[in-house]
């Protein structure tokens, strides 16, 4: 019996030894030829892969709701049309639950797992960071439909976005504050831990500064804070006309509610991070009287606007905001550029993207410049009864 | 001069909200020794429980004093029973064992607890439905005068809560030392197997005692829920790991001093952001925390134990 067991051990040492080497060569060989075939496989795919970021839950799930809408209405119809060359439409979905690091790994997924041909995300410009390098190692072109801050597409020559940018959007309230609010004393309130909002502030504050304007303070909060009475007692006390708040719409609407509690009447001004149906639900009447920039507005009569709301509506039973008018144009450029691609590889929609010119959107024309960024216009809207009404566009 | 009394009342606001949640580890730490680290969780799941109910039973805007009570009373039953659930399961069995145990077990607990309540109840934040007394504010003299008496505002919840932390105090102050259950707790205090030696049901002492802890939790959530409308499953987190810092400041097992390091750790918090340091708010508890057990471990109003051979 030992002898057996003892035969056995000898002779499967080296069997087993010599399996474990070959399997390690095949992998190695494997891997190799992966990497090479990755390239190979985007062109001989059967359908047009695109992978989608989108912060579904978590702080910010209106954006990624909204945005995720507004795709899959586009791609719905480019499928009915036949998709782009033959190839119909397939999208990959994945939540980032809000989190930067959610939203690299998710790219990385979309990019080695799901063979995408394209990637369009994330709304938020601090997730468009995480996930912008990757994409540029991968090289797969990303294009972000509403990240505004302009380091995102600075990421790479891969990495585009359909919006305008914070230097503009900055210039926007800061000019509507100065011309149309006759206002000279703004206080500042921040999310300091977002890139967006620090960059927007910054912009907004040399553009005030600019046309004579004066910061009077200027606060930090923290996203997921809920008690903002402290910093607003210290801007009470600095005497301000008016509240720049470059934030999203959760803490927005907490920071307004709080803000009247203490007495603060004066208006609150923001950017498009304000844009969600749930604004009206956190701030109930406190944001009355509040104005903010954003990308398009759904009062806008032109036919094809009015036509996408339209059938926005009777797809998802609501008016699409922002964030799905964004998402919407960002899929449809995708499928103009993969249209006018040479070929089906990922250079070649790339180039075909930087190309872009004047492309008739849904929430402007598009043309994509030297920096892969759009040059559009933006709208300002005044809060009134949770509604968004539209005051004024304003042209770069 | 006005700014400073402004800052001043946040800062009892939010000191009584920390109160609310570190009675309850004051007093589970009083009778057991243990910091139930799951406490903040328990405080979250009342906040949410406080949301369902009071969506479900269609309580609107500006509703009665009527769906305040029913909301809370349901908060606390719920959480009560939440408290018996963990203490049988997680930490009864290990009663026997080395301290440490527990209180790995309790960080466990927590984040189970936080887990399971973002697959229960969804990662997003929900807001909480406006009742009673919700928003408005209450001026200090006439309104519309900058920089006099008129200009200082307090939210009447907040007042409310901070009425509600002082009566909890004076009433768990009654029972611990003038009642026959408070003096049944304070015994299983001092030492466990000679109480049951006497003829003391300890585990029903045990059970009662979290409970009462957690159904405390449940109300604080719920409060605050009311104050702050938005709630998440992650929610505890922080104001759970400040309430037990301010238990530590005012000396743990103290009923007194979890109010009165609560109220300390609220002002010195509103203080620190309001004069200058935003991003230091949460660094500021842990400072605290740190600074306290080193020149006084025992609390501001705790007093030394010394163990007698």
């Amino acid at each position: 019996m030992n002898q057996l067991n003892f035969k056995t051990h000898f002779l499967a040492g080296p069997w087993v030894g010599l399996m474990f080497i070959s399997a390690t060569l095949v992998a190695q060989t494997g891997c190799k030829k992966h990497s090479s075939r990755l390239t190979d496989e985007l062109e001989n795919q059967t359908t047009f892969r695109i992978g989608e970021v989108g912060s579904m839950t978590g702080s910010e799930a209106t954006f990624g709701i909204s945005t995720h809408n507004g795709i899959s209405l586009a791609i719905t119809e480019i499928n009915a049309e036949g998709g782009v060359k033959g190839k119909s439409f397939e999208l990959f979905t994945v939540d980032d639950q809000s989190k930067p690091e959610e939203a690299a790994t998710a790219v990385t997924q979309l990019i080695n797992q799901n063979r995408v041909n394209a990637i369009l995300g994330e709304v938020a410009s601090s997730r468009s960071l995480a996930m912008a390098p990757i994409a540029q190692g991968g090289k797969i072109p990303m294009i972000t439909p509403s990240s505004t801050n302009p380091a995102v597409t600075e990421m790479g020559d891969y990495i585009f976005r359909v919006c305008f940018i914070d230097p503009f959007q900055g210039e926007v309230m800061a000019k509507f504050s100065l011309n149309n609010l006759k206002i000279r004393k703004v206080a500042i309130l921040r999310d300091i831990k977002s890139d967006y909002s620090t960059g927007l502030a910054r912009y907004f504050t040399a553009a005030f500064k600019k046309g004579g304007g004066e910061i009077t303070l200027q606060q930090s909060y923290e996203a997921g804070d809920i008690d903002f009475k402290s910093q607003l007692t210290a801007i009470r006390t600095a005497k301000p006309q008016a509240i720049l708040v470059p934030g999203y719409y959760t803490e927005v609407g907490l920071i307004a509610r709080q803000a009247r509690e203490l007495g603060l009447t004066i208006p609150l001004l923001g950017g498009d991070g304000w844009d969600s149906p749930k604004l009206g639900e956190i701030a109930g009447k406190a944001l009355d009287n509040s104005y903010f920039s954003n990308h398009y507005s759904s009062e806008n009569q032109a036919p094809n606007i009015q036509n996408f709301i339209s059938k926005y509506k009777s797809k998802f039973g609501a008016i699409p905001d922002g964030m799905a008018a964004m998402g919407y144009d960002a899929a449809k450029v995708l499928a103009d550029a993969a249209k006018r691609a040479k070929s089906a590889s990922a250079a070649d929609l790339r180039d075909a993207l930087a190309a872009t010119r004047d492309y008739h959107g849904v929430t402007g024309t598009i043309t994509i410049d030297q920096q892969r960024n759009a040059v559009k216009s933006a709208v300002v809207l005044k809060v009134e009864n949770g509604a968004f009404k539209y005051q004024t566009t304003v042209n770069p | 001069m006005i700014e400073f009394v402004q800052h001043l009342i946040n800062g009892l606001s939010l000191g009584s909200i920390y109160a609310l949640i570190a009675l309850g580890y004051t007093m589970v730490f009083g009778v057991l020794q243990l910091i139930n680290f799951a406490h903040g969780e328990i405080y979250m799941v009342g906040a949410f429980v406080g949301y369902y109910t009071a969506r479900y039973l269609h309580f609107g805007q500006q509703s009665s004093i009527l769906s305040l009570f029913i909301t809370l009373f349901a908060s606390m039953s719920v959480c009560g029973c939440l408290g018996f659930a963990i203490e049988r399961l997680a930490y009864r069995p290990l009663r026997r064992s080395a301290r440490i145990n527990v209180l790995i077990t309790a960080v466990g607990v927590s984040l189970f607890l936080q887990f399971s309540g973002q697959l229960l109840f969804g990662a997003d934040p929900k807001f909480f439905p406006q009742l009673f007394l919700s928003s408005g504010s209450w001026s200090l003299g006439e309104p519309g005068q900058p920089g006099q008496l008129g200009e200082l505002k307090i939210n009447p919840l907040q007042v409310l809560i901070f009425l509600i932390a002082l009566t909890l105090m004076a009433a768990l102050q009654y029972i611990i030392f003038r009642t026959r259950l408070g003096r049944a707790m304070r015994a299983v205090s001092f030492n466990h197997d000679l109480a049951s030696l006497m003829g003391i049901p300890t585990d029903a002492i045990i059970s009662y005692t979290f409970i009462l802890g957690s159904a405390l939790a449940g109300a604080a959530g719920v409060l605050v829920g009311l104050a702050y409308p938005k709630i998440d499953p992650l929610m505890g987190v922080m104001p759970g790991l400040k309430a037990f810092v301010a238990a530590v400041l005012g000396g743990i097992g103290n009923v007194t001093g979890a109010v009165v390091g609560s109220i300390v750790l609220g002002l010195a918090e509103e203080f620190l952001v309001g004069y200058g340091a935003p991003s230091f708010r949460d660094a500021l508890a842990f400072s605290i925390l740190i600074l306290i057990l080193l020149f006084k471990p025992t609390g501001l109003l705790g007093t030394q134990r010394t163990e007698k051979v």
